[in-house]
């Protein structure tokens, strides 16, 4: 087993709105091994993003950490000072935003900006930088990088600057590197080149990647494990084999059945997941899915599911797994 | 851009020609000439002044004679003031004009834009809500209000300041001051808008990701974005600044260029009506043209076509 690089346990995480305490994260806990990809999977506002930001301590005002650690190369983020976030972000850990056309700062070039990150890390000179910059350029596959150092992002295309924004992340060669849907925006060949790229560096460089997304497609194609979350919750966990062949909690169950498949007969509906999402502002008592659950019993409307082991490095919380296991003349966890 | 100068330039000519036409033609409208008053003059000397400025003529023939020699730069001897030619007015005043308009301008964007900014970074706390309050009666309350009652209280309550003339650095502070309050509120308030959309950018997070520190975030990646709107407003607010304001002016017997805007006006010194005018208009397009070349420097995106 390689090191244990990230240890989320417990985390809570509220925003404290004037309409109220909006829970954001209820008890999330995570782990990734050093050189893994972790998918984070789940629909807006289920907590991915905002999980994302807090390893990063980018949490937005009113959002605060209430309860729970986040250990990082065994050290605990929750309670670091500022100056001590500061020399972590861009160096041991990057992250790489949405929409790229938005992400980078239009008034200076993209030289300055990746000279930015290099300098304030490290010791080295303009020039330096510079020479760096042209090398991070050349490595996230961006042509003629000389000549984009005296450009300014609005002269580049979406997925050059999303290279811009990857060769920003990795300027410091950090131990993590989180994507916080690095594709949405782009368009869908574009997407692709980009997730390759991904990958590739992952193998070149072998950091570790979040990687934050609502497409399974992509979790699928890169990632090791997978965490998928839902209203606040990590749902389930596991390997990517185990959410895929293996689903366990009905609301992975709801999001594979949605997926259209290559095979299927033309015309074939798709099946959506009746509801809507959580109301963040009233959680429910119970399994946060309950009311959109097909499945949904008694006991789920009024009691949250404790995590079920499955498999090794596999578990979920619903309360359907206790029922099967009990009916199967098993023990239960209750 | 050496072309898109030079294109602005031969607009500004054209523009400075429209406008002198149209205040040619307005001042000749109104009715009354420089040479009447409650004591009107004899016939005959009233033609003999008139003949002298040739005024007797028709209009056609005075634009033209007026137009003729404005390009070559002589704006002619002023009707009312004797024996002054109005560009030795138009300096002189402008001399007084711009040095205390220049200093209100300083003051208002040095004091105007971290207002504004530091209401930002406060919104919806108390400091913000101060200064709130105090922007909108910067911007509510009139200049002559505010000259009047910074008189009561520091010249005459706490005889602290001098109430007239500008004969000493002290002399400068009261009408720096009442002229600074207006654009300082309204800086104030156009940087807090534009600080509070730039905040919540995305290149804002992207700057914080990055481990920069606080300091470097607002000062490298914020401010340069959020003055933008304060560089439009400041094309035509030096402009206006710096030919003086009437009211002040007058209160603390300044003599500065903005009184004769208004006294040639009611005079009807029709040389120096044209010359202010045309003076004012020359500086409103260069300090345009100025500010669209200083916004193409600060925001790259800008195109100058």
């Amino acid at each position: 087993m390689s090191e244990l690089l990230l240890d989320i346990r417990n985390l809570r995480l509220s925003f404290f709105t004037p309409a109220g305490e909006v829970k954001a994260l209820n008890d999330v806990s995570l782990k990734l091994e050093e050189g893994d990809v972790l998918g984070i999977v789940g629909e807006s506002g289920s907590g991915k993003s905002v999980t994302a930001y807090s390893i990063m301590g980018l949490t937005v005002h009113p959002g605060r950490i209430i309860g729970g650690t986040i250990d990082f190369n065994s050290h605990n983020i929750t309670e670091m000072t500022e100056a001590d976030m500061r020399m972590m972000r861009g160096n041991e850990v990057s992250i790489i935003f949405q929409d790229p056309m938005t992400s980078l700062n239009p008034v200076y070039t993209i030289g300055n900006q990746i000279r930015e990150v290099i300098m304030l890390h490290t010791d080295k000179n303009k020039a330096q930088a510079n020479e760096r910059a042209i090398e991070l350029m050349e490595l996230v596959g961006i042509n003629e990088p000389i000549k984009r150092l005296k450009q300014y992002p609005h002269e580049l295309s979406g997925g050059m600057r999303q290279r811009v924004m990857i060769a920003i992340a990795l300027a410091c060669e950090p131990k993590l590197l989180i994507a916080d849907e690095p594709t949405t925006a782009l368009d869908v060949t574009i997407q692709a080149q980009i997730l390759e790229l991904m990958i590739e560096l992952k193998n070149k460089l072998g950091m570790s990647i979040i990687m934050i997304t609502h497409d399974l497609g992509i979790v699928a194609n890169m990632c090791k494990k997978i965490a998928v979350m839902y209203g606040g919750k990590v749902v389930e966990y596991g390997t990517t084999e185990d959410i895929f062949y293996n689903p366990r909690h009905e609301y992975t169950k709801g999001l594979l059945r949605s997926i259209p498949k290559l095979n299927d007969k033309e015309h074939k509906k798709l099946i959506p997941i009746e509801g809507t999402p959580v109301d963040m502002l009233n959680p429910p008592a119970g399994c946060p899915f309950a009311p959109r659950c097909e499945s949904c019993m008694k006991i789920c409307i009024s009691k949250m599911p404790e995590y079920v082991d499955v498999a090794e490095g596999h578990y979920s919380a619903c309360w359907l797994i206790q029922k099967e296991a009990f009916e199967q003349g098993g023990e239960t966890n209750e | 851009m050496g072309k898109y100068v030079i294109k602005r330039v031969l607009l500004a000519a054209v523009t400075l020609w429209l406008v002198a036409t149209i205040t040619f033609a307005l001042m000749n409208l109104v009715p009354g000439g420089p040479f009447l008053s409650e004591k009107t003059p004899s016939e005959a000397t009233l033609k003999a002044l008139n003949e002298k400025y040739g005024l007797d003529q028709p209009l056609i023939v005075q634009y033209k004679n007026y137009m003729q020699k404005a390009i070559q730069g002589d704006f002619g001897p002023s009707l009312k003031q004797r024996g002054r030619m109005v560009k030795q007015i138009i300096t002189t005043g402008f001399k007084v004009s711009a040095r205390v308009g220049g200093l209100s301008i300083l003051i208002a964007a040095l004091i105007g834009v971290p207002l504004g900014s530091v209401a930002a970074l406060n919104r919806g706390k108390w400091i913000d809500n101060v200064i709130i309050v105090f922007t909108t009666s910067g911007i509510a309350v009139p200049s002559f209000v505010v000259s009047t009652v910074l008189m009561l209280v520091f010249s005459i309550m706490l005889g602290w300041l001098p109430t007239y003339g500008l004969s000493s650095p002290l002399h400068y502070i009261m009408p720096v001051a009442a002229l600074a309050l207006y654009p300082t509120s309204y800086i104030a308030r156009l940087m807090r808008s534009s600080m509070l959309e730039v905040l919540g950018q995305d290149y804002m997070r992207t700057a914080k990701a990055k481990g920069l520190s606080q300091f470097a975030i607002l000062f490298k990646h914020a401010l340069r974005n959020a003055i933008l709107p304060i560089i439009t407003y400041l094309g035509p607010l030096i402009a206006y600044t710096l030919t003086g304001s009437f009211v002040v002016e007058k209160i603390f017997t300044i003599p500065g260029l903005g009184s004769d805007f208004i006294s040639s006006i009611i005079n009807r010194d029709y040389t120096l009506i044209m010359g202010t005018t045309i003076f004012l208009a020359f500086l409103l397009i260069t300090m345009n043209l100025v500010v669209d070349i200083a916004y193409k420097i600060v925001d790259p995106r800008i195109k100058l076509k």
